[in-house]
């Protein structure tokens, strides 16, 4: 078990310095990209861009510019080149706003979810069945910024029974956090409940045709107890699995979409600011950030599995 | 003469024997009435993209990138401003001309949604396109020599499937939109759709690679590759002959739902300036657009938001359907492809 868990997390370690040099790598062989000459500006004199060049260590070979940045990042000095700011104390302001949108956000999907999946299983083929399927279908059909437009436009502008975005601070007043987010946390669930019913509806139907089911039956349990005891909770796996996996993909920066229409102050928005200026450093950082979550909850997922079935183990890894 | 058999369940085996799968798969998908509707759908949406230049030059008068913000146009008899003086364009009304109303430029919205809609689907098209041939290859290499080759190709997914998909794409797409890309003979231009298309193809390789390259190792185990390979076959022989065969049926289920995450991913990368560049009209950019009128213009953001829904839905339903009929065991499982759409 050892074993496993150190080769998965050397796996973890080579992941993350393969996307550390792919990212470092686009914003350096990609012509016109060169941050010195738009710190600048649009005129500047060789001279000035020479100098800019040499403050931020970009006259240096490539494998030396990664070596610091990467080492920046890890001691906490990285700053951007747009603001000057330092980047990490930027991902570390971002954070009670993202953790609150996708925590939120992940409770609300994670529990629709299971009762439309489940609901939907229960009376497959029936009118409830449908309808949940059509809302579902509709849910992952749509464009989350989109949604999130569409419900800022007429529940806050025309009905304004919600604010129109921004973020209250937990601290500073939770009944207004809560008010706050409940339109972003929604929006940000409805892909999810989407995803999550249909396949929950999908494995609970198979399940309740396997033998351990008749088995549960034959003992003389309820209807209800063989659904809930024994098919959901077997169904319920590969649920958890996405879970994980989806959750580290949203906190890691994920949710860029959501929190920039409803103008979050999180790891997202930072995300997209840095993007639209070109600005290397924050990126860098973010997508770094990113992926660690990404790969994290991917290893977490995996031992897990392992710890449960032993065939993993030995053989090849688990299924995603 | 007897009619013609319908798919099981509750047909005689012996009256299905003989018949090719592809014509019992069109079989139970000609019983899903609302699955083949959906597909009829997606075409229609095509057909009536595809005509844009004649609701252009036709009906509208107006060309998707023409601006008109001091021009008026006759309603009921009545000259009226495109763009009203405090910056209102114009809203949608039953008529020829500004059918869906004009945008804060007074561009005609409904030609520029008909020529969004053709740069939409065929960057959903192209990119579903690059990302299948790209997850074929990988999975047939893979998943034939298994060894080294596998464990090395099966690295490169890891790290393109850690990458948090919209960063990359949103990374990428701002990159590339400046300086264009060249590698070697081929030269893109910063502008071109060609660069929204490749990145969403690629970002998506590992959604559709992983799960094809499983079944090929399961197919690498059978007796027909035994026999292939006892009758002299080479492995390009056999991967294409033998074991691509057996994959179609998971690829054009696969193909049919990617072009709908592509379309969702390409809205999303144009909204936040990384995908189609202006002035160019894709559906992800003309919201893109309104939404800086949310309040003023709405009709701006809901029209081609509605569209996208609409046409990723029946590409959703159709895929699920074409599903249901290649595969009625399910033994695909589309599952988690829900990347970067947050």
């Amino acid at each position: 078990m050892a074993r496993f868990i150190a080769r998965r997390l050397l796996g973890m370690v080579a992941v993350l310095f393969a996307i550390s040099v792919i990212v470092f790598l686009i914003f350096n062989v990609v012509p016109n990209s060169d941050p010195a000459a738009r710190i600048a500006g649009k005129n500047a004199d060789p001279d000035l861009i020479a100098r800019v060049n040499a403050d931020l260590g970009l006259d240096q070979p490539l494998p030396v510019q990664y070596v610091t940045m990467m080492k920046q990042i890890f001691t906490g000095q990285l700053t951007s080149y747009a603001s000057n700011r330092n980047v990490v104390e930027q991902i570390w302001e971002g954070l009670p706003a993202t953790f609150s949108l996708c925590i939120g956000a992940a409770v609300i999907w994670m529990s629709l979810a299971v009762l439309f999946g489940y609901l939907s299983a229960v009376h497959a083929g029936r009118f409830a069945d449908r309808a949940l399927t059509v809302l579902s279908l509709v849910g992952i059909s749509m464009p989350v910024f989109w949604l999130a437009a569409i419900l800022l436009y007429f529940l806050s502008f025309k009905v304004q029974l919600f604010p129109t975005g921004s973020y209250v601070d937990l601290t500073e007043d939770p009944l207004d956090w809560a008010y706050h987010l409940v339109l972003p946390w929604f929006t940000l669930a409805v892909l999810f409940i989407g995803f999550y019913s249909r396949v929950l509806r999908s494995n609970m139907l198979d399940a309740m045709n396997e033998d351990y089911v008749r088995t549960a039956r034959a003992k003389g349990l309820s209807e209800r107890q063989v659904r809930i005891r024994h098919v959901l909770r077997n169904s319920m796996i590969p649920i958890v699995t996405l879970f994980g996996l989806d959750f580290g993909m949203v906190v890691g920066g994920g949710a860029i979409l959501t929190e920039t229409v409803y103008n979050l102050p999180g790891v997202g928005l930072y995300a997209g600011e840095a993007i639209r200026s070109l600005d290397l450093p924050p990126l860098m950082a973010v997508t770094m950030f990113g992926a660690f979550f990404i790969v994290l909850f991917n290893t977490v997922v995996d031992v897990a599995y392992a710890v449960l079935d032993p065939r993993i183990r030995l053989g090849e890894a688990a299924p995603a | 003469m007897v009619a013609v058999p319908e798919a099981p369940p509750g047909v005689p085996e012996s009256q299905v024997q003989g018949r090719n799968p592809w014509y019992l798969a069109w079989l139970r998908l000609r019983r899903n009435k609302v699955a083949l509707g959906c597909g009829l759908l997606f075409v229609l949406i095509v057909a009536v993209c595809l005509a844009a230049p004649l609701w252009a030059d036709y009906v509208a008068h107006t060309g998707p990138n023409d601006n008109h913000i001091t021009d008026t146009v006759l309603i009921d008899g009545v000259e009226t401003d495109i763009v009203a003086p405090d910056g209102t364009p114009l809203g949608p009304g039953l008529r020829g001309r500004y059918l869906l109303g004009a945008d804060q430029n007074g561009r005609d919205v409904m030609v520029r949604l008909l020529y969004g809609g053709r740069t939409s689907i065929y960057i959903g098209l192209a990119a579903a396109a690059v990302t299948t041939v790209l997850a074929v290859v990988v999975a047939l290499l893979a998943g034939y020599y298994r060894g080294w080759i596998d464990a090395v190709l099966s690295r490169v997914l890891d790290v393109i499937w850690a990458f948090p998909v919209l960063l990359l794409g949103i990374a990428l797409g701002t990159a590339l939109a400046i300086g264009g890309l060249k590698l070697g003979v081929i030269a893109i231009a910063g502008d071109s759709i060609w660069i929204p298309i490749l990145i969403i193809g690629l970002v998506y390789v590992p959604y559709m690679a992983r799960p094809l390259r499983g079944e090929i190792l399961a197919l690498r185990e059978k007796e027909f590759v035994e026999a292939a390979v006892a009758q002299g076959m080479g492995p390009l022989r056999i991967m294409v002959g033998e074991l691509l065969p057996n994959i179609v049926s998971t690829i054009i289920v696969f193909f049919t739902l990617n072009i709908a995450n592509n379309m969702l991913l390409e809205s999303a990368l144009s909204f936040l300036g990384a995908g189609v560049r202006p002035p160019n009209a894709s559906w992800g950019t003309m919201i893109a657009d309104g939404y800086q009128m949310i309040y003023t213009a709405p009709h701006l953001t809901i029209v081609p938001g509605l569209m996208i829904v609409v046409t990723v839905l029946s590409l959703n339903v159709f895929g699920d359907g074409l599903r249901d009929a290649l595969d009625p065991k399910a033994r695909i499982r589309i599952e988690a492809n829900d990347a970067g759409r947050h």
